[in-house]
């Protein structure tokens, strides 16, 4: 069963309170979205390493359910 | 450890840089993988690729290998560099060319 872009960001919500998350449905399939989402969390880490915490947040949907996820991730820049 | 993993861990390790995809270079069954494979072709990247399709052990073994779920992933010198996303987003910034030479391994396709 495909996701719906609600789902998503709050399972990412749920994972990082503080992230910034904006979610973009690519094909209108409920399988193919980009998703943007800015946290402190990812402050010092590797792209790998920021994407896994993302994935991690998804509780093993991506790859499954979620077939597509173009990620862009990053830490808030210093104000 | 499963044959799959001692396959990928192998795979991983006898080549400078590895593509595990969906297809081949040639015919990607993908189009993300097709996007990682049209980088490698245009830098003139060296590469073995592994069709996953052609063995379901190893298509699900290389999402544990690394805990990343999914295809294409790329490997440079045994280390894991990421897939579609990651791989294009160090193409656009010009980091990709830098990581390739600074391993020793050259990009043909960029000179003049």
């Amino acid at each position: 069963m495909p996701m719906q872009a609600e789902e998503i960001e709050c399972m990412i919500r749920e994972a990082l309170p503080d992230a910034e998350v904006a979610i973009e449905d690519l094909a209108g399939d409920g399988d193919h979205y980009a998703a943007r989402v800015v946290s402190e969390a990812f402050r010092g880490k590797s792209r790998v390493q920021q994407h896994q915490i993302v994935y991690k947040a998804l509780q093993g949907r991506m790859g499954g359910e979620l077939h597509a996820l173009a990620l862009h991730t990053a830490a808030p820049e210093n104000s | 450890m499963s044959d799959a993993m001692i396959t990928i861990q192998e795979t991983v390790n006898g080549n400078d840089v590895v593509l595990f995809m969906k297809g081949t270079p040639v015919f990607p069954q993908c189009g993300f993988s097709s996007a990682v494979a049209g980088v490698l072709n245009h830098m003139g990247v060296k590469y073995q690729s592994v069709n996953v399709l052609e063995d379901t052990e190893v298509r699900q073994g290389i999402k544990e290998f690394t805990g990343w779920p999914t295809i294409p992933q790329l490997y440079v010198k045994g280390e894991f560099v990421g897939g579609c996303d990651i791989v294009r987003e160090m193409w656009d910034s010009g980091e990709l060319q830098d990581y390739f030479n600074e391993r020793g391994i050259e990009t043909p396709g960029m000179t003049g």
